[in-house]
């Protein structure tokens, strides 16, 4: 990517799309009309690669979609799933809404803000292992709490339980 | 099977029945439990038979907006010269709905041949499945599936080695309610926001990257192969006297009952039996208090509205509530119907894409006055104000997540006024901090 | 849109207009406006403001009149109680996060916010107690702040860089009540048209830091200009205050410049407000210039011009108007005569999204007049053939000190000038010519289009315009001569003479103007 454009990148920026990761985009390429019905693809790779979205790497997968760099942010800020952040090593994502909700997710909630050291949503515990954040409706009411945590879906979480699901993750 | 218990009696087992049977989640296992053949059947009539008899079966969008599903496969151009797309709508993000979910977890390769044969019907050679971002699972197992598909020459260069192109690509979305709003969903898969589009055009006449598409929902295309095999008559047959609901639907119920779950149920079965019956009733020492029968954008319904009420399209219309996706949310006398009005409205501010000035200002104000009476800071005139506004946000919009805001507050106020009434009076003491 | 005419009846009013216009244009025909922010004639409409709905009979629900097209027998309620009910509640949504800032706000007295909800006569509100949301100024570029408080999101500036600018800078960022307009960090609104953004704005979220706290637009006094920036012609509104040029901004012309105009044109008005102008008609007298009245300095020209005969030279400014061009050539029309304008030139700056609007290379408003009106661009060979003429005329151009050095070896030097240069002290006569601010005037821009300009500002001293000092000096050439008292009389003497230019009134050019049979096509060469 260009260093002298207007979205010159963040000291240091490597960009993510060379090798491997270069490779698979372009054959997604091929299983869409458009280069940039691959933006969501593209954005969960450099997630993927890089645990958050910095605005040198929208940057870069508006250089290889084909958009502006402002277009990019613009969708990357429409949905929850990419952070914009830094993040821990970990992220739980613990579902509130309303039929968890009446079925304690609250309490499993809390007890994860306190089990991780988080305390507060979003915020990242001072071991940098684990983000909490809260997610609306995960899409399995019928198995109140579920979590995510990274990309392990966990049902049925208690307060008693979580604690010992902490354990498996570094 | 059954999951994450055994079938109910009562149940009329067709989609969910290898619900928990990990043994069909493979290519092998799924042509062993009779997969594939109607896929088979149906590249043996012409698209537009496939078509009619997925008219005369009475099959409707089981996504929420109940559309004829062999009508809306009609109105895609004939000899259009154009591509066309298929789009399964696996969004599934309404809150209390998770049985799209389990299709998909359980019976990947029902999706797959159902998809297989409406893009058949429509002439589509590409097939987009969006998946939610947050269903890894599911998304793990139909990406396999799909590769599973592709190895056996059931998609590819010939579907089945005999049929026309076909190419199925997982989309993974990334947290956003709103692309369940099949538009909004459209424009998420272009590389986009999620923004519902201003209709017409519909998609059948310039949708996905401008060209005629149909989106359909996971359970509806499920529901396909089964017709093709067993036929329209049978699953027209599948209902209790009601002939414009027919065939089975899934309901995922959850909240405060004792077996939450997804249920099969044939159209016209008995709301109460679904709740006291198959999913177990109130836990000991409960009492029945509400209900939102069609996922959380439906308005609520109380213990009389339940009395009698029928499963389909039309029984739960009746009764002042929605059919919807089918996610039954059920609240005993615990609940805090204020509270959960309220988190209700928290959801759809937060998902409010912000196009629309009603939904994105109605939203968030809906929200801000409710909280001010669950901290035991309310007004009188609050509750018309709460009335008032929802008058605005209803059929106003673009699409209808700022109705969705407006229903619960509309039923809720209706059917629950005294609970609101005691937070104003102090009544109850506040279940919010004052801020 | 096709030829195909349907009626529809709008508020009781029936109206035919051709199948396919949106109702929101048919009411505007049947004279009924329909208020509205996210709708721009210019832009794609997306419907999201949703203070454009209407009540269509036989609709189940209230349509946005911006993507709704007219369908046969229509019948629209623009105000019926419905419809009024729904404006009034996308008024209170778009208000309850709207700063109650009027008072420092540039926006304010041409606000679209503010005059729909003074028209409905809302006085109080029902989001006493909560805090607005907040969200810091913004530094969009050049000229382009953006006040997120303000701002009600219609989209017009993101859709206009993405579909008109085709240089897409701005997004909508984050969504809900939380959204705002964003911009990537290292990217700037530079784009030689972004400043449309800033008139496109509804509300006084982008504002433009040149007119930023300058005037109030109720003290403003707008006139009706063309923009002299370049040959495209933009039609434009001149702000005054007080008789200071403050604000340029685009008029709508579907012709030529639909509703935009670019950062050179906007930016190019200072110049109006200079106050080091000649004031008084000079003469000289001995080795000095005084200043006389016009009877005696014009009394003046026609004496020098009486006697003399052989070659004279006119050099003009390609800003002057066509009728003081053309006067200025009638006077000497006696001489061998050679009349040229010079041209500036600048790279090209097109508005990608508009057929044929572009910042053009030729910097000057009235080329395509002055050649109908006898001038050629050589202007090198002008200057140089000017050193042995008997009479040169300077209209309205600034020669550098050194060309004004070269020419001073002709016979007698007459200019008519705005700006008092040191090198007139050299001219025999320099008269005082208004601006193109100061005075009524047609410019023919580059694709023969006559638009006429109206007077914007009071001129200083006794300036006037060069029209007129030609005409008066010609009259008394020969006093049978009939003497233009308005610029529109000078534009009919023209017309006499110069084909092209027959018949053409400022009334017949109205405020779109009108196109002229150039010279080449009608088979008359200059």
């Amino acid at each position: 990517m260009s260093t002298t454009g207007a979205s010159a990148p963040e000291t240091g920026y490597e960009p993510v799309f060379t090798g491997e990761t270069k490779a698979a985009l372009e054959a997604l390429f091929e299983r869409y009309p458009t280069k940039q019905a691959c933006m969501l693809p593209a954005l969960w790779m450099v997630q993927k690669v890089r645990g958050w979205i910095s605005e040198s790497a929208m940057a870069e997968v508006a250089e290889v979609i084909g958009v502006t760099p402002a277009y990019v942010k613009g969708v990357v800020t429409f949905y929850t799933m990419y952070h914009t952040h830094p993040v821990g090593r970990n992220v739980i994502q613990v579902c509130t809404t309303s039929p968890c909700g009446l079925c304690g997710a609250e309490d499993v909630m809390r007890t994860i803000l306190q089990e991780t050291g988080c305390e507060e949503l979003g915020r990242t515990s001072e071991d940098g292992r684990f983000t909490v954040q809260e997610v609306e409706c995960l899409g399995a009411c019928g198995f109140p709490t579920p979590i995510l945590i990274n990309d392990d879906f966990i049902e049925s979480v208690t307060p008693e339980r979580v604690a010992g699901l902490l354990e498996g993750y570094e | 099977m059954g999951y994450p218990h055994p079938s109910h009696e009562k149940e009329t087992v067709v989609l969910s029945q290898y619900f928990g049977d990990e043994g069909g989640r493979s290519y092998q296992g799924w042509v062993e439990r009779g997969g594939y053949r109607a896929l088979e059947a149906a590249l043996a009539m012409k698209p537009d038979e496939v078509t009619d008899v997925i008219k005369a079966s009475g099959l409707r969008g089981r996504g929420g907006a109940g559309f004829p599903t062999g009508l809306k496969w009609s109105f895609m151009p004939k000899d259009s010269g154009k591509d066309h797309y298929l789009v399964c709508n696996a969004d599934e993000s309404e809150p209390g709905t998770f049985k799209d979910r389990e299709i998909m977890r359980w019976t990947p390769h029902a999706l797959i041949e159902g998809c297989a044969i409406g893009a058949y019907a429509i002439g589509a050679e590409c097939c987009y499945i969006y998946i939610r971002g947050e269903f890894t699972e599911p998304l793990a197992i139909m990406a396999q599936a799909v590769a599973d598909a592709y190895d056996n020459g059931v998609l590819g260069e010939k579907l089945m080695g005999t049929g026309p192109r076909l190419d199925i690509v997982i989309h993974r979305g990334a947290g956003a309610y709103i692309c369940g709003e099949e538009t909004g969903l459209m424009n998420s898969l272009e590389g986009r926001r999620g923004n519902p589009r201003i209709k017409p055009p519909f998609p059948a006449q310039a949708g996905l990257f401008g060209l005629p598409t149909t989106v359909n929902n996971v359970e509806t295309l499920a529901a396909v192969p089964h017709i093709i095999t067993r036929g329209a008559a049978w699953y027209k047959d599948i209902c209790r006297g009601n002939e414009k609901s027919t065939g089975t639907k899934l309901y995922s119920v959850c909240g405060h009952v004792q077996k939450p779950g997804n249920y099969e149920l044939a159209m016209g079965t008995s709301l109460e039996e679904l709740i006291f019956d198959m999913a177990g009733g109130m836990r000991p020492g409960r009492t029945f208090k509400a209900v939102i029968p069609g996922g959380s954008s439906v308005p609520i319904m109380d213990a009389d509205d339940i009395k009698g009420c029928l499963l389909d399209y039309e029984g739960v219309v009746e009764r002042g509530s929605m059919l919807g996706s089918g996610g039954v949310i059920v609240m005993d006398d615990s609940a805090d119907m204020v509270y959960q009005i309220y988190r209700l409205t928290r959801f759809y501010a937060h998902e409010s894409c912000a196009q629309c000035t009603q939904c994105r200002e109605g939203t968030a104000w809906t929200v801000k006055i409710l909280e001010r009476i669950l901290s035991g800071e309310g007004k009188e005139s609050d509750l018309n104000l709460l009335l008032d506004l929802a008058e605005n946000m209803t059929g106003k919009t673009i699409c209808v997540l700022s109705d969705s805001c407006a229903a619960p507050v509309v039923s809720g106020i209706a059917k629950f006024r005294s609970e609101f009434d005691a937070y104003l009076s102090g009544a109850r003491p506040p279940a919010l901090a004052a801020h | 849109m096709s030829d195909q005419l349907v009626t529809v009846t709008i508020d009781g009013i029936e109206i035919q207009v051709p199948q396919g216009t949106p109702l929101i244009e048919a009411a505007k025909q049947a004279g009924v406006l329909v208020p509205h922010y996210c709708y721009h004639p210019s832009l794609p409409s997306p419907a999201v403001c949703r203070m454009c709905l209407v009540e269509v009979e036989k609709a189940p629900k209230l349509l946005p009149a911006c993507v709704t097209t007219v369908t046969d027998g229509q019948v629209v309620h623009v105000n019926s109680d419905a419809a009024l009910k729904a404006r009034e509640s996308v008024l209170e949504f778009l208000l309850i996060n709207h700063p109650l800032d009027c008072p420092i706000c540039d926006q304010s007295g041409e606000c679209e916010l503010q005059d729909y909800v003074f028209q409905e006569g809302r006085a109080s509100t029902r989001y006493a107690d909560y805090a607005k949301r907040f969200n810091p100024v913004e530094d969009f570029g050049p000229d382009v702040l953006y006040i997120p408080n303000r701002c009600i999101l219609c989209t017009r500036c993101v859709r206009f860089m993405e579909s008109v600018a085709e240089e897409p800078v701005l997004n909508v960022s984050e969504r809900g009540d939380r959204a705002y307009i964003g911009i990537f960090p290292d990217a700037t609104l530079d784009h030689e048209w972004a400043g449309n953004v800033v008139d496109l704005c509804p509300v006084g979220s982008l504002v433009s830091k040149d007119f930023l706290h300058k005037a109030r637009a109720w003290d403003l006094d707008r006139t009706a200009g063309i923009c002299p920036g370049c040959s495209q012609g933009c039609n434009m509104t001149i702000d005054t205050r007080d008789n200071v040029v403050v604000r340029l901004r685009p008029r709508p012309n579907m012709d030529v410049n639909r509703h935009f105009m670019c950062e050179t044109g906007r930016q190019h008005y200072r110049w109006m407000n200079r106050g080091d102008r000649v004031e008084a008609p000079l003469i000289r007298t001995g080795d000095k210039l005084q200043a006389v009245d016009w009877d005696s300095a014009l009394d003046r020209v026609a004496d020098t011009l009486r006697g003399a005969d052989g070659k004279a030279v006119i050099l003009a400014s390609a800003d002057a108007s066509t009728e003081s061009l053309g006067m200025a050539h009638r006077l000497l029309d006696g001489f061998d005569l050679v009349a040229a304008v010079r041209v500036p030139t600048g790279p090209e700056a097109p508005l990608p999204g508009i057929a044929n609007l572009a910042l053009r290379e030729e910097r000057a408003a009235n080329v395509s007049g002055a050649r109908l009106a006898g001038y050629t661009g050589a202007w090198d060979d002008a200057l140089s053939q000017a050193r042995s003429a008997q009479v040169v005329v300077v209209v309205d151009e600034e020669l550098s000190p050194e060309a004004f050095v070269e020419i001073r070896t002709a016979g007698t030097v007459i200019v008519l000038g705005t700006v008092d240069h040191e090198a007139y002290q050299s001219a025999d006569v320099v008269l005082p010519i208004t601006t193109m601010a100061e005075e009524h005037g047609t410019y023919i821009n580059r694709d023969n289009r006559a638009q006429v300009y109206r007077q914007a500002k009071a001129p200083p001293g006794m300036a006037r315009p060069a029209w007129w000092v030609a005409g008066e000096a010609a009259g008394r050439l020969a006093d049978e001569r009939t003497i233009p008292e308005t610029a529109n009389d000078a534009m009919v003497m023209l017309g006499e003479s110069i084909p092209a230019l027959s018949g053409l009134t400022h009334q017949a050019m109205g405020f779109i103007g009108r196109p002229v049979v150039p010279a080449e096509a009608s088979g008359v060469g200059s």
